[in-house]
């Protein structure tokens, strides 16, 4: 099985790749990059201005399988992923039951290797139930396939569990995942403690709610030296904490979502919109700037969706009740595409680095590199073509977004996973 | 046509200066029906009026209730208990159910803010915000006004003192914005935790200190506290709240012989008025239940339909 791209504007910046090229692949392998290469057999796919890169990866994800299949399951998840441009994703543990021991790792991994699209890793719980108590089972769900651990949904609110976490952690070595949220001071807040929440009346949550549960954690990281990432990250405070955990030499990254990136408060204005609804919520412009800073100086390592499928009937309620998150799998690139690469103000050397090998260091996987010799998951983007953010010409099975009716410029056109086409021209391949 | 701008009074900020001044006006003239010995008007007969109110509220239901009943129309309560949405139907469900029975008018009451925006968004006819979540109460606001413009005349220039919880107030969510946009000078006067996170949206300056600030002021609007809810609201103790924030005879002796004091009800007394003081002169807390219904009949009488002449015709 030969496959030869032609033409396509290659980039991979681990090896200092940057230029038209062609690539063949064999057997899932790829065997040369050069000039006017050809093949005696196979398929020949003209890349003329295409962009090809090291396929993406999304590393917080929420597949809904198993217990909430109804939002989404791993077949319709994962082809989300792959329309949007992922080779792989990580899905986060708050399934029910939820994925805090082998057996429901075990599950992922072969309902995975039946029905999904595209490469899968589970992350276990850190606490059993995701009750913020008990220790889970680490050791045995690393060897079922978990590849990092997260009570993503809740946060650990106990200090003393979360040093027995990472103390426990980082024997193997495990990342942990936090979602930074100190409880006592978000209470029912549901929007950013502000202007907005003061307008609308609805119960707010300050910033400083993340910050304080972060930077617990990264005094707990410095302490044990247990690797940490923080989750969507949302606030200028928490840039701020990480930006000097960095200085200090502490082993910890973050993330930061499109919606995070792109939206503020003030994008709720009256509407009470639930699609807006996020946790951690949209903060203010201080904060987004703050965020966008945080990503360029390498504060932020890297962009993650937190993709959240939810059914009609869970969104179109009051806002208080309403189920928090956007879906985002098959925006993120295009976002980041229209909004940050075609207004220069990052390229896509750093588009890799954010969206494909950062997120895969974080959780201390192999990242993909295009080399004579790589295996063949690669991400094949259309800068030009346009399209305007609709719900009902999804994958996803969800239909909220915080981006409906956006229009946006540039998309992943192919996705090749162990050189099979598992996107052809903007179609996920059956 | 409605002379009214906005089809729907969801938020305060829905009614313009004009649509304001045209209420008020309205209202007068039904002022004066109600204490005829007949006060019933033919004016919306046929008309069908829903009151959603899922969030149990005697006193603004009732009220609402007497306007539609004075003016003739058909009105059909829907208390929370007895509500579908109990039985896990959702409020889009409700509203969708509702606006296939072609009612013309439906006023709904809600534990969480931002709800009668769905309403209003599926349902046809005009949607009238009785009261939602922490985030306003429009038409309390309207009688509010009214009561105001009824002793003084007019509304600019004064100095109003909300006095409380104003954070968890959807009474202070739209009296607050309504009185700035209409001139007053709006003074917040609570514990810091009472307070929203940005007062100034809403209009108001901020003061800790009724004491400090008493003798200043035309108004002085006592916003009920939740007593039950005492120690979530941000206060150690009911008697602490009273002590450093009761409208008393001590600090009555401070405010001016012509002032008015107002509370939306049910009072507490002895909690934010004391006991003597909610019968004294000043206190216009009757005045408010009784414009209560003139303004709720006229924002109806002008939502469907009515001009300010037809009102006395
Ligand atoms: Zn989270
Ligand atoms: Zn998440």
């Amino acid at each position: 099985m030969a496959l030869l791209l032609k033409g396509g504007r290659v980039i991979d910046p681990k090896v200092d790749l940057d230029g038209i090229y062609d690539v063949v692949i064999r057997d899932g392998v790829i065997q040369e990059i050069g000039s006017d290469l050809s093949i005696p057999k196979g398929v020949t796919c003209d890349c003329t201005g295409r962009i090809i890169l090291p396929g993406l990866f999304d590393m917080h994800t929420h597949l809904r399988e198993p217990g909430y299949e109804y939002k989404e399951d791993i077949e319709s998840g994962t082809r989300a992923a792959v329309k949007g441009g992922f080779t792989g994703i990580a899905c986060m543990p708050n399934t029910h039951p939820v994925a805090d021991n082998s057996s429901v790792i075990d599950f992922i991994k072969k309902k995975a290797a039946q029905s999904a699209h595209c490469r899968v890793y589970p992350i276990g719980a850190i606490t059993k139930n995701l009750e913020g108590e008990d220790l889970t089972e680490m050791a045995d769900m690393l060897s079922a396939g978990a590849v990092a651990f997260s009570d993503d949904g809740k946060g650990i609110q106990n200090a003393g569990v979360m040093r027995q976490a990472m103390d426990y952690a980082k024997m193997f070595p495990a990342t942990l995942i936090a979602h930074e949220e100190d409880k006592s001071l978000v209470g029912s807040g549901c929007v950013n403690e502000g202007p907005i929440s003061t307008k609308l009346g609805l119960p707010g949550q300050p910033g400083i709610s993340e910050t304080i549960a972060a930077q617990r954690d990264i005094e707990l990281c410095d302490l044990t030296g247990c690797r940490l990432h923080v989750a969507h990250v949302s606030s200028y405070h928490t840039v701020d904490a990480l930006r000097d955990a960095k200085k200090r030499g502490i082993p910890v990254t973050a993330e930061v979502t499109p919606h995070h990136l792109l939206l503020t408060e003030d994008d709720l204005s009256t509407t009470y919109d639930t699609n807006l609804k996020m946790n951690p919520p949209l903060r203010s412009k201080e904060d987004r700037a703050a965020l966008i800073e945080g990503l360029l100086d390498g504060t932020i390592d890297c962009i993650a969706s937190d993709h959240a499928p939810h059914a009609p009937h869970e969104k179109e309620r009051e806002f208080e009740r309403a189920a928090y998150g956007t879906t985002g799998l098959e925006t993120s690139l295009s976002l980041m595409l229209t909004h940050f690469v075609a207004k220069g103000i990052f390229g896509y050397g750093t588009l890799v680095e954010k969206m494909s090998d950062a997120p895969r260091r974080a959780l201390g996987i192999d990242t993909v590199t295009i080399e004579k010799g790589s295996c063949a998951d690669l991400t094949i983007i259309d800068p030009n073509y346009s399209f305007i953010v609709d719900t009902d010409e999804r994958e996803s099975k969800a239909r909220n977004s915080a981006f409906v009716g956006w229009e946006l410029t540039g998309r992943a056109s192919d996705v090749l996973i162990a050189g099979y086409f598992k996107m052809r021209d903007g179609e996920v391949v059956e | 046509m409605s002379p009214l701008s906005s089809k729907h009074l969801l938020e305060i900020e829905d009614f313009n200066h004009d649509d304001i001044e045209l209420v008020l006006e309205t209202a007068r003239s039904f002022a004066e029906i109600n204490e005829r010995s007949i006060k019933k008007l033919p004016t919306l007969r046929g008309r069908t009026i829903i009151n959603l109110f899922l969030e149990p509220s005697t006193r603004t239901r009732t009220s609402f209730e007497i306007a539609s009943k004075r003016l003739s129309a058909d009105a059909v309560n829907m208390a929370g208990s007895s509500s579908s949405t109990v039985k896990g139907e959702s409020l889009k469900d409700t509203a969708q159910t509702l606006s296939a029975m072609s009612c013309d008018l439906a006023i709904i009451r809600h534990k969480f803010s931002g709800a009668p925006r769905i309403l209003a968004e599926n349902m046809d006819c005009h949607v009238i915000n009785g009261g939602d979540g922490i985030h306003q109460h429009p038409t309390q606001t309207l009688l509010d006004l009214f009561t105001i413009r009824e002793r003084f005349g007019s509304i600019k220039g004064k100095t109003v003192g909300i006095v409380g919880d104003i954070l968890h107030s959807r009474v202070a969510g739209s009296l607050a914005p309504a009185l700035n946009s209409l001139g007053a000078r709006v003074v917040f006067i609570a514990p810091p935790t009472m307070l929203p996170a940005r007062p100034d949206i809403l209009g108001g300056e901020v003061v800790y200190s009724l004491d400090d600030i008493v003798s200043e002021l035309d108004i002085v609007y006592l916003l009920r506290i939740q007593a039950e809810r005492a120690s979530k609201i941000g206060v150690p103790s009911l008697r602490e709240y009273s002590n450093l924030y009761c409208m008393d005879a001590r600090r009555a002796k401070k405010l001016s012989k012509n002032a008015l004091i107002m509370h939306p009800g049910p009072m507490n007394r002895g909690v934010e008025i004391s006991s003597d003081l909610a019968d004294d002169p000043r206190t216009a807390v009757l005045d408010q239940v009784t414009s209560g219904v003139a303004v709720r009949m006229a924002i109806m009488y002008l939502m469907l339909g009515g001009d300010s002449n037809g009102a006395t015709a």
